[in-house]
């Protein structure tokens, strides 16, 4: 099972993780975004491209389930309009053991990070309005993937 | 040569479009001079291109850097460096 969505309504996490509890696997990893809410933060808004941004999650869960031994792979990013405290993404990753689950989870996000169109804006409660620049890190996390672990 | 460019983020906000189908001139080859001809036509132009080097660009949706030839592209999107996950 590859399942991939984008999608405004709220990511109903506890469902999704039922999928993956009837599917037998012997271990699943997630990994789980949320909007923080610590800068005064009042809306945080994710724009989309109507079309490559599917398509771009499609790839990633490919290539996540051609290197490793995924039994199951669910990857969902919510765009538009949330509050803080909601989930903006879930990635969930099940195989036999452990170790794939967790590197095709960690790959999964940090990819996300710099390969698929998506774009953060954020409203604060003093009328404040930006777009969130890139971290600093995140291209490296993203690239370290490209060779040395397997 | 008429391509379809989308815009997004404050690319999209300061160009005032969301989308736009332009007559590339002869001589526009790649992603970087369309770039720089988008930053030479108006204000506008100049104030989404002002710093190219923050421009990111994908081609019918596959990431491309400045060299990529325009030839055969469907549509150009051009957008800040991504935020989502």
């Amino acid at each position: 099972m590859i399942r991939v969505l984008v999608q405004s309504s709220a990511i109903e996490v506890a469902a999704e993780f039922d999928l993956h509890d009837a599917g037998g696997h012997g271990a699943s990893a997630s990994f789980i975004g949320r909007v923080r809410g610590d800068h005064g933060l009042a809306e945080l808004f994710l724009e989309h491209h109507p079309v490559m941004t599917e398509a771009g999650l499609g790839n990633l869960a490919h290539a996540a389930a051609d290197r490793w031994k995924l039994s199951a792979l669910t990857l969902i990013h919510r765009i538009g309009a949330m509050a803080p405290g909601e989930t903006i993404v879930l990635v969930l990753a099940s195989s036999a053991h452990r170790a794939e689950a967790l590197a095709a989870c960690e790959f999964l996000i940090d990819r996300l990070k710099t390969d698929v169109m998506l774009w953060k804006r954020e409203s604060f409660t003093d009328g404040r309005v930006a777009w969130v620049e890139e971290r600093e890190g995140d291209q490296s996390r993203a690239e370290r993937w490209e060779s040395d672990i397997p | 040569m008429a391509l379809n460019i989308a815009y997004f983020s404050w690319v999209r906000e300061r160009m005032g479009v969301a989308d736009e189908t332009v007559d590339v001139p002869a001589g526009v080859g790649d992603v970087g001079a369309l770039i720089a001809w988008l930053a030479a036509r108006d204000a506008r132009g100049a104030l989404a291109f002002a710093e190219p080097q923050r421009i990111r660009a994908a081609i019918d949706g596959v990431m491309m850097g400045p060299d990529a030839p325009l030839s055969g592209a469907r549509e150009l999107a051009l957008f800040p460096p991504v935020t989502g996950g």
